[in-house]
C-alpha cells in the first residue's frame, strides 16, 4: 500500500538532500518550540501544572486501584457488551436488509439510515432517561444509556458491513448453493454469511476502537468510566491537566494495539487467499467500508 | 404540540440547530486545511514530516474526542491563558467556546481527512507519479498539479463521511457549554420529561436532515467526479 | 479457517462471560446483610460527599455515618448518588437514605420524604482570595461566572442581580476551580457548603475565599423513601443527639475548617420540620 507514496519523489541528489536537511532541521525547530512553550506554560507559577504534588498520586497504588482501573473496566464492560450486541443486531439488520421479503427489507433500510444519521450522544442521552423515566429502571440507568446508545449505532453500521461483504462475494457462490438445493435462507446461513463476517472480522477490530472511544462519551450521562474515575480522582488532588494526559495515554496505548491487532488479521486473511475487504478503487461505491473512515 | 412549541422557543431550538451547522461548517474547512498538511507530510520526501504525519494520525485518531475537547477547553484556554476572543468583550466566554470547540473538532477531524486523503493517494496509479518525474517536476510541484487534484477526486466518498461523521461529533462539544443541538435537548428533558419522545424527535429529525442529504451530495458526486481509468 | 472460527468464537464467549460476570457483581451492590445499610452520597464533592481512595470523607458522610450508628446499622455501604438519579434511588429502595446536598423543595417532597434538614446552606459565590472587588451577587456585572450545566443557580444570579455577567457552565463544580484561581474566569456560584469544600482543599488553601452573603436558602435534608414516618422520626432523634454531643459541631469543623467557613449562626443547628 504504501509503495506509491514513496514514488512520488526520486532518490535525493546533493541539492535535494541540503533542502531535505533544512526542511528537518526547521521542522524539528519549530515542533521543540511549541512543546516548549507549552512546557513553560504548565510550568507558569499561576498553573504550576508540573509539579510533583500533581504527578506523583499517580505513582500510588490506591489511584490505579480505586480510580482508573474500575474506571476503564467499566469502559471495556460497556464496550464489550455493545460490540457483542451490535454484531448479533446488526447480523440481523443486514440479512433483514438483503433478505427477499420487500417489507422486511424496507424497514431494516429505514431502521440503518436512521439510527446511521442520529449522534450517539442523542441517543445516549434518549436511551438514558428513557431507563430513568419511562422504564424506571432501579439502577444502572446510566450503563444502560451507554450501551442502547452504542448498540443502535453499531448495529447499523455493522449492518451496512455486512450487506456490502455479502454483496463483494461472487455471485457463483450464491447459485452454487441453490444448485445443490438449498434455499434462499439455507445459502445465505451457511454459504454467504460466514464468508462475509470472516471478510468482516478486522472492520469489526477496528470497529471496536471507535465503540471505546464513543464510551467515553456515557461519563456526560454519568456512567463511571475511565474519564469519570479520572475527573473524580482530579478532584481529590486538583490535578485535571495531567489526569487528563494520563487518560489519553491509556486510550491511545489501547486503540492503537487494537488497531494494529485488526491490521495483522487483515494481513493474515489476505495470504490465505481471501479479500479482507473490497479493494480500493471500489471504496467510492461502498459507503460501509468508507464510513470507518470518519466514524467518531 | 403547543407544549412543544414552547419548548422550542424557550431553548432557542432554531439558534441550537443553527449553531450546530456553524460548528459543522467551520470545522469542516478546518480540518480539510489541516488534513490536507498531515497527508501532505505524510507523503514526503522529508523523514520528519512523515514521523510527523504518522504520529498526528495515530495520536489523534485513538483519542476520543471527549478528551481532544477537554485538551483545549481546560488545557489551551483555562491553564496556558491563549483566548481566541477579546477578554474584555461581553460575549467572550461564549465566542472562546465556540472558537475553541471548532478547533477541537478541525484537529480530530483532520486525522479522518488525512486518512482519506492517503487512501485517495493511493488510487492514482504509479504511472501518474512516474510521468510527472519524467517531465521533470519536482515532489511539490508533481503532488500540487499531479497527484493531489486525483487523490481529492478519489477520496470525495470517505471526505463526505468524515463531514458526516464531523456534524454528529459536533454534539460533543456541548461538554464545554456550547448552546447547539444536544446542549439544548438535555435541558428540554430534564425541564419536561414527559416530552422525551418528541423531544428525541425533534433532535434526530434535525440531523437527519443535516446528514442524508449530504451523504446522498457525496456519493452522487464521486461517481460524478471519479477518475476514468 | 477453522483456527480463525475458534479465535472469533473464544473471542466473543470471553467478552460475554467478562460482562455477564461484571453484571452479576454489580447487583449485589444492595447488601443482604440484615446489620449493613446502603446510603447514597455525593462522590465528587470536596467537604461534602469525596471518595478519597477507597473512602469516603466529607460534612454528609459524617452524618451519614453518624446516623447509620444511632439507628443499629454497624456497616455502612456507600453509593453514588447523581443529582437526577437521586429520588430514582429511593423509590426503587436502592439506598436506604440519600444524604447528597439534597435540598428539601416541594417538588421533591412529591416523589420522596425528608427527615431533617440536618443543614441550612445559601447559594455564595466563590473567588479568589485577593480579589476584594466580587462582594455579592450584584457586583458581578461585567465578571465571568460559572456554573453547573442544568444548575438554575447561574440562572438566578444573571436574572436577579447582574444582567451583564457572563456566564459558563461546565459538567463539574471541580472544572471551574483552576480557572478561577489563574483569572480566565472570576467567580463561581452554587451552595456555600460546596464552595467551603474547595477553599477548604488542601492544594487550594489560600488562593480561594467564599464570599459570604448567601443569598438563597437551601434546607439539606435526608431523603427517605416517601411516608416512611418511623425513620424519618428515628432519624431526626439521631440527628437531634448528634447536635447535642457536639458531633455536628465537630464534622463541620473537620470538613470546613481550612476554609474559615461558618455556615449562617441564625438558621444554624436547624430546628427539623416535623415528619409527615
Amino acid at each position: 500500500m504504501s509503495a506509491p507514496t514513496t514514488l512520488l519523489f526520486d532518490e535525493p541528489g546533493p541539492r535535494a538532500r541540503t533542502r531535505h536537511l533544512i526542511v528537518t532541521v526547521a521542522a524539528v525547530v519549530v515542533l521543540l518550540v511549541l512543546l516548549g512553550l507549552v512546557i513553560k506554560g504548565l510550568a507558569n507559577p499561576r498553573n504550576s501544572q508540573l509539579t510533583a504534588a500533581k504527578w506523583t498520586p499517580f505513582l500510588q497504588g490506591s489511584t490505579w486501584a480505586d480510580y482508573l482501573l474500575p474506571g476503564l473496566l467499566s469502559t471495556l464492560k460497556a464496550a464489550g457488551l455493545s460490540i457483542v450486541l451490535s454484531v448479533v443486531g446488526g447480523v440481523l439488520l443486514g440479512i433483514g436488509r438483503l433478505s427477499t421479503n420487500r417489507v422486511l427489507s424496507a424497514i431494516c433500510g429505514v431502521f440503518v439510515e436512521f439510527f446511521r444519521s442520529v449522534p450517539v450522544l442523542v441517543m445516549m442521552l434518549f436511551a438514558y432517561y428513557f431507563a430513568l423515566y419511562v422504564l424506571h429502571l432501579a439502577d444502572n440507568q446510566p450503563f444502560f444509556g451507554v450501551v442502547v446508545g452504542l448498540v443502535f449505532y453499531n448495529s447499523s453500521v455493522i449492518a451496512e458491513l455486512i450487506r456490502s461483504g455479502v454483496g463483494s462475494l461472487p455471485g457463483g457462490q450464491r447459485e452454487a448453493g441453490l444448485a445443490i438445493g438449498l434455499s434462499e435462507g439455507q445459502a445465505m446461513w451457511l454459504i454467504l454469511l460466514p464468508q462475509a463476517v470472516t471478510a468482516m472480522l478486522p472492520s469489526l477490530v477496528s470497529q471496536l476502537v471507535v465503540v471505546l472511544k464513543d464510551t467515553a462519551l456515557g461519563y456526560i450521562i454519568g456512567y463511571y468510566d475511565l474519564v469519570r474515575g479520572g475527573q473524580t480522582f482530579a478532584t481529590n488532588y486538583g490535578n485535571l491537566i495531567p489526569t487528563m494526559l494520563v487518560m489519553a495515554a491509556m486510550f491511545i496505548v489501547i486503540n492503537y494495539t487494537l488497531s494494529r491487532v485488526a491490521q495483522a488479521l487483515e494481513r493474515s486473511l489476505q495470504r490465505r487467499g481471501r479479500v479482507g475487504g473490497p479493494p480500493a478503487d471500489q471504496l467510492i461505491d461502498n459507503p460501509a467500508e468508507a464510513a470507518k473512515a470518519g466514524a467518531s | 404540540m403547543g407544549e412543544l412549541a414552547d419548548l422550542i422557543t424557550r431553548y432557542h431550538v432554531l439558534l441550537a440547530f443553527w449553531m450546530t451547522v456553524r460548528l459543522t461548517t467551520i470545522s469542516a474547512l478546518g480540518a480539510l486545511i489541516i488534513g490536507t498538511i498531515v497527508a501532505v507530510c505524510r507523503v514526503s520526501p522529508v523523514g520528519v514530516l512523515r514521523w510527523f504525519g504518522a504520529a498526528y494520525v495515530n495520536v489523534i485518531r485513538n483519542t476520543p474526542l471527549t478528551l481532544i475537547v477537554f485538551f483545549f477547553a481546560f488545557g489551551v484556554l483555562n491553564t496556558l491563558s491563549i483566548s481566541l476572543a477579546d477578554p474584555h468583550s461581553p460575549t467572550s466566554i461564549a465566542d472562546n467556546n465556540f472558537r475553541w470547540g471548532v478547533v477541537a473538532l478541525s484537529v480530530y477531524h483532520a486525522s479522518f481527512v488525512a486518512e482519506s486523503l492517503r487512501s485517495g493517494v493511493n488510487t492514482v496509479p504509479l504511472g501518474q507519479a512516474e510521468a510527472a518525474r519524467a517531465i521533470g517536476l519536482s515532489f511539490v510541484p508533481s503532488l500540487t498539479e499531479v497527484i493531489l487534484p486525483q487523490a481529492f477526486r478519489g477520496a470525495i466518498a470517505p471526505l463526505g463521511n468524515t463531514l458526516v461523521a464531523l456534524t454528529k461529533n459536533s454534539t460533543v462539544v456541548s461538554t464545554i457549554g456550547v448552546a447547539e443541538i444536544a446542549y439544548q435537548m438535555k435541558n428540554m428533558i430534564e425541564f419536561s420529561p414527559h416530552l422525551l419522545y418528541a423531544i428525541f424527535l425533534l433532535v434526530a429529525i434535525c440531523f437527519v436532515v443535516l446528514t442524508l442529504p449530504v451523504g446522498a451530495f457525496f456519493t452522487y458526486l464521486s461517481r460524478r467526479v471519479a477518475v476514468q481509468r | 479457517m477453522r483456527t480463525t472460527n475458534k479465535v472469533a468464537a473464544a473471542a466473543a464467549t470471553s467478552l460475554l462471560a467478562i460482562s455477564l460476570a461484571a453484571c452479576a457483581s454489580d447487583n449485589s451492590a444492595g447488601g443482604d446483610d440484615s446489620n449493613s445499610i446502603t446510603i447514597g452520597i455525593k462522590f465528587d464533592q470536596p467537604g461534602i460527599g469525596q471518595q478519597v481512595g477507597s473512602d469516603y470523607k466529607g460534612f454528609d458522610v459524617d452524618v451519614a455515618n453518624y446516623v447509620a450508628k444511632a439507628l443499629g446499622y454497624d456497616k455502612v455501604t456507600f453509593k453514588e448518588s447523581p443529582s437526577a438519579q437521586r429520588e430514582t434511588l429511593l423509590q426503587s429502595g436502592q439506598v436506604k437514605m440519600v444524604i447528597a446536598s439534597y435540598s428539601i423543595t416541594d417538588e421533591r417532597k412529591q416523589k420522596v420524604s425528608f427527615a431533617g434538614p440536618y443543614l441550612i446552606a445559601g447559594q455564595d459565590l466563590l473567588v479568589r482570595a485577593d480579589d476584594n472587588s466580587i462582594t455579592g451577587p450584584d457586583s458581578l456585572n461585567g465578571k465571568k461566572l460559572c456554573s453547573v450545566t442544568g444548575s438554575t443557580s447561574a440562572a438566578t444570579v444573571k436574572e436577579k442581580f447582574a444582567d451583564k455577567v457572563q456566564l459558563q457552565e461546565y459538567d463539574t463544580y471541580s472544572k471551574c476551580v483552576d480557572p478561577i484561581i489563574n483569572g480566565t474566569l472570576d467567580a463561581m456560584t452554587t451552595d456555600n457548603t460546596i464552595l467551603a469544600g474547595y477553599a477548604a482543599q488542601e492544594q487550594y488553601k489560600g488562593k480561594l475565599k467564599v464570599v459570604g452573603k448567601p443569598f438563597t436558602e437551601e434546607n439539606y435534608g435526608i431523603g427517605i423513601k416517601k411516608g416512611d414516618t418511623e425513620l424519618c422520626n428515628k432519624i431526626d432523634d439521631a440527628l437531634d443527639k448528634m447536635v447535642d454531643d457536639g458531633s455536628w459541631q465537630k464534622a463541620l469543623d473537620n470538613n470546613f475548617g481550612p476554609a474559615d467557613f461558618k455556615p449562617d449562626a441564625s438558621k444554624n443547628p436547624p430546628k427539623h420540620i416535623p415528619c409527615t
